[in-house]
Parts: C-alpha cells; structure tokens; sequence
C-alpha cells in the first residue's frame, strides 16, 4: 500500500463526446485538507464521484485507501464520508431519524448509533432541532446535518463538494469553523469549491482545475507566491476609459488584467504605485490596495475569473 | 468539544461483509420507519377501500345480481364469492404500487436519497430489493387488513376463502416489481402518472375479470386479461376459494405469468437501479 490514501494517475472520465475529466494526476496524504479549486464545470464534481466510488473511471489508474474503486466500491465507501453537493437528506424523518438510517446503512449497532447521534447533532449545533422534521430546517442546518451524517461512520476521509454554496455569509461562516475543528482533529478532507476564501480558509494543498485538467498544484500561499503578486492595486476610471486608460498603465506594473468594470494591476507595492498613477495624472474614480488571493491565480492561469 | 472522529474508527466499526449480506435489510427498515410516518393514513385506506367497495358493488350491485339471476348465476356461486378473490389482488396492486412507484422517483429525483444510499457500502441492488421489500410487507397487510373488513361483513362464504390471501400477496408483489422498474427508468414523471391512472390503473381494473366473468367480454379484448396481473390472480384466487374451473395448464399458465412478472420485474430493476447510480 502507498503512502497515499488516495491517488490517481491520468483520470479520465468522458461523458459522450465531453471530456470531463482529462487525465490528471493527483494524490492526498492521510491527515491533509486537500481542495480542488475551478469553475462550475471544471470537472471537479465528476472526480469526487470517481474518488467516491460510484462512478467509474474511463481510463487511468485510481486508488483510494490502497484499493481499485472499480471492484471494491462498497469496500472503499465503507470508509468514506460523503457530502454531496445538493443535500440529500430523507425530508420526511426527523433530524436524529436521518443520522440514525445512515449509520444502519453502514451495518452500525443500533446501540453504537443511538449514542453517536447526541455527539454528532452536538457538533452540528443541531440539539434542539432533534426531532424536528428536516424539510423545517434552514438552508445552513441541512448542511451541517448532511455533514454530520457522513461523519456517522468515522469515515478515514470526508469529501465535501460545494460545502457552503447557496448558504448566507453567517451560515457559511459557522459551517467554516466546524470543518476547521475537523482538519484541527487530522480527519483527511476532500473539498471541491469554487470559493477562493474558501479555499484559502480550508485547504493545506489544492489542485486548479479548469476544463477538466489540473492547471497548477501547491498549497494556497505558494500558488499565490508562484502565479502572483503580492499585492495588487484594484483601480477604476469609468467602463468607457479603463481600456484606454490600461495602455497607458501597463508598462507602470508586472501584469495588468482588464475585467469589465475595473483594472487589476499585479506588483509588490500597491501605495508607490497608486502614487505613481496620480503624480502621472491620471485620476481613478476608485482605487483599493489588497494582497493577493487565489482568485487571482485563476485569473493568471486562465484570463478568466472564477465565479463568471 | 471534540467528535471521536479523529479515532477515524470506520476501519474497526464497519463491517463489509456483514453490510453485503442484510444491506437490503437496513433499505428496507428505512422505508418502514418513514411508512410508519402514514400508519393511519394507510391504515383507514386499507379500511375505508374495502368498506366503500363491499358496500356499493357487493352488496349494491350484488344483490341485484344475485336476486335477478338467482343465486350461483355468476360462475355458480354468490356474487360476493366470486368478487372477494379479485377485489383482494386489486388491493394488494394498489398498495403494491404505492410502496414501489413514489419511493423510486423520490430516490432518484425528488429527493435523491437514493443516491446517498449509494454513497454508504450499499450498491444499487440492495438499494432495489430494500424498496421492494418494504412494499412487499405493506401488501401483506393491505390484503390482511382487506381480508379481515371483508369477514366482518360476512363477504366470506366460501370456505377456503383464505386461499385468495397468497394469490392476492402474489398479484401485488408481482405488479410492485413491474411498477418498479418501470419507476427506476423514469425521467419525466407527470406523464407517466397521467397514462398510469387513466390508461393503465383503471383499464386494469375494469377489464380484468373483476366484476363478470373474462369470457363474457368480446374476444379481441380478452388479451387485456391476459397481460393484467389482476386477472391471473384472480383467477386463481376463483380456483382456489370456489373451485372455479380451470384447467390445469392454464392455472399453470397463470402461475408462471405471474412469477415471471416477479423475477423478471426485480431482476431489471436492480440492473436499472445500479446504472442510474453510476451515471
């Protein structure tokens, strides 16, 4: 057995003429937060599928926990934790009911079960939701609900794909800080988003996906160091004149980006150089100084951003 | 606070081979905690259909029978005799139907607990075989609950009418494996609801053999019969109760009709289950 609890050498996963997954390279080591960062559609679900054990590969090797997933699917997924990236909870049980069919599915003691369930809705922050029906939960109680369940079995990895999309700012933050508590305990995570504070907040080591290829791989801080600056001066002169005006600026800095409504500019000292743009009199109707982010990685890597 | 997650204990807590062997079992004891969710609901159709249908047809229409052809005028036995054994096996399809259909499309599409399911150690087929399981115990006592109200009201008398209890458990079970893999293969449910109510549930029903004697329809619409579940168990049932006269390859046939509904109805759906996971 590898080292690894999961590796996969030129995954491949074609649906019809599409090619969702292009034969990429990849591996998490046990204890690792790992993400895989891209667009929707960068084929990121698909290999979390592949890595879940209920779709199969089209070519290339894959093996997770030391084993093939294509003959040992429920061998493997008898150590995996799932969060998919729509809840799907049982709507008609209640909270505990839900927690406690799961962990049955895993051929768990009901004795194991029962006493796992006031832990996990602990964890949850769900006590007094208990017996509430799950179709009266929130958005962000479904989420964590769908968390614990997976957690049911004490997977060895849990996968999480999309885990805070379509939640509010304050769900998103106290789902952040249960999956931190998580990585804190050396529980192994898989996370797909396409959040880079997300990704940022979570992720020892992620892979940049796009169009089903990885386009670079590193922990958040040395692909901001590889791909970036460190800081970048965000400047706006009206949607008719930041075209003009960019010519005019590009020789000022390392890189410059042109998105519809502002201009990136990529260096190392965002005050010298907002400096310089008025001493050479020109006049943004806005400017802002922040550090680089993984957003900009991806734009770097692709001229796109992420969220389109 | 801390969760025993970090034990990261699934190694030591899950025990494969056991899960491959009841893992329909644990399918099958979650469809009945969320039936038992409607045990009253269940409980008074299984009571109120029969009440309504004994009352009106039997009692109604069969006295009328009975009392304008005498007694023994339909198939040589009482109007009720000859109703029990089909108005049982329509009741088992019925409940067979609703244990089978709305639990795949909720697996598969409104809900997508299915694919949850899937995500434990539990493969499509048990995740088949678990759904059937449930819908197979919901028309044991369906038919039981029917078989009691039908006593009661003194509908049995015949008696070996208890013998129409297996052929009506039969005729569900058989039709709950169809409806199944029909269900499983579904993209678009609103039509499938609109054709199974109006072209396939009532035609079914009427032209079955329930309420008169198959033979009396004209010929060309006999073959109704012979594709209708409902039909082959109540014929049987007929047999059995009554000794309505058959003969012997063609109780055979309906036998074998019904069995290979059965077999045949579980083994493509647990194929169709395990492609539409894996897609």
């Amino acid at each position: 057995m590898s080292q690894f609890l999961i590796s996969a050498r030129g995954l491949t996963k074609k649906f019809g003429d599409l090619t969702a997954v292009d034969g990429i390279d990849f591996n998490v080591s046990k204890g690792e937060s790992f993400g895989l960062l891209g667009p929707n559609g960068a084929g990121k679900s698909t290999v979390m599928r592949m890595i879940g054990a209920t779709s199969q590969r089209d070519a290339g090797d894959l093996t997770i926990l030391g084993k093939d997933p294509e003959n040992n699917g429920p061998q493997i997924r008898a150590h995996l934790g799932v969060v998919p990236q729509q809840d799907n909870l049982d709507m008609e049980l209640s909270v505990t009911e839900n927690l406690y069919i799961y962990g049955r599915y895993f051929g768990l003691p009901r004795k194991f079960v029962r006493g796992k369930i006031d832990e996990l809705l602990t964890f949850a922050q769900l006590e007094e939701k208990r017996d509430s029906k799950v179709e009266a939960l929130s958005g962000g109680m479904k989420r964590r609900l769908t968390i614990a369940r997976a957690l049911v079995s004490e997977p060895e990895i849990l996968m999480l794909d999309e885990p805070t999309t379509g939640l509010d700012p304050q769900a998103r933050h106290i789902l952040w800080d249960r999956l931190f508590r998580l990585k804190e305990q050396g529980v192994t995570l898989v996370i797909t988003t396409h959040f880079m504070d997300e990704a940022e907040q979570l992720c020892d080591r992620l892979i940049v996906m796009d169009k089903g290829r990885i386009m670079a791989e590193g922990s958040p801080a040395s692909l901001i160091k590889d791909y970036s600056t460190k800081e970048v001066l965000e400047v706006r002169f009206g949607s008719d004149r930041n075209q003009e005006v960019a010519d005019k600026l590009k020789s000022m800095c390392d890189r410059i980006e042109e998105l519809p409504d502002r201009l990136l500019m990529y260096t190392d000292d965002g005050e010298s150089l907002l400096e310089k743009i008025y001493d050479a009199g020109l006049h943004p109707k806005t400017s802002l100084v922040r550090r680089s982010s993984l957003e900009d990685v991806f734009l770097r890597l692709t001229g796109r951003t992420l969220i389109e | 606070m801390s969760i025993s997650t970090n034990r990261q204990g699934s190694t030591l807590l899950v025990d494969v081979a056991k899960v491959q062997v009841r893992g329909a079992l644990y399918v099958a004891e979650a469809r009945l905690r969320i039936m038992m969710k409607w045990i009253w609901m269940i409980i008074g159709i299984a009571i109120a259909n029969p009440v309504l249908y004994l009352i009106s047809v039997g009692i109604g229409l069969g006295g009328l029978i009975d009392k304008s052809v005498g007694v023994g005028g339909v198939d040589g036995v009482k109007y009720l005799t000859f109703l029990a054994p089909a108005l049982l096996a329509q009741a088992a399809i019925q409940g067979a139907m609703d244990e089978t259909i709305y639990p795949t499309i909720q697996g598969f599409k409104w809900h997508k607990t299915f694919y949850s399911i899937n995500s434990t150690p539990l493969s499509g087929a048990q995740i088949s075989i678990g759904v059937f399981l449930a819908a197979f115990l919901r028309v044991i006592y369906t038919v039981l609950f029917y078989f009691g109200v039908m006593w009661a009201f003194g509908a049995l008398q015949s008696p070996k009418a208890w013998l129409a209890v297996p052929t009506a458990i039969f005729a569900g079970i058989s039709f709950g494996a169809l409806m199944q893999t029909l269900a499983a293969k579904l993209e678009n449910e609103n039509i499938f609801f609109v054709i199974l109510g109006r072209f396939i549930m009532m035609p079914l029903f009427l032209f079955s053999g329930t309420f008169f004697p198959l033979s009396s329809m004209p010929f060309f619409l006999q073959w109704l019969g012979w594709i209708s579940p409902l039909w082959h168990a109540t014929e049987l049932g007929r047999y059995l109760t009554y000794g309505h006269v058959i003969s012997s390859p063609v109780m055979w046939a309906h036998f074998v009709i019904l069995a290979t509904m059965l077999v045949g109805g579980l083994y493509f759906s647990a194929r169709i289950f395990t492609r539409r996971l894996a897609k």
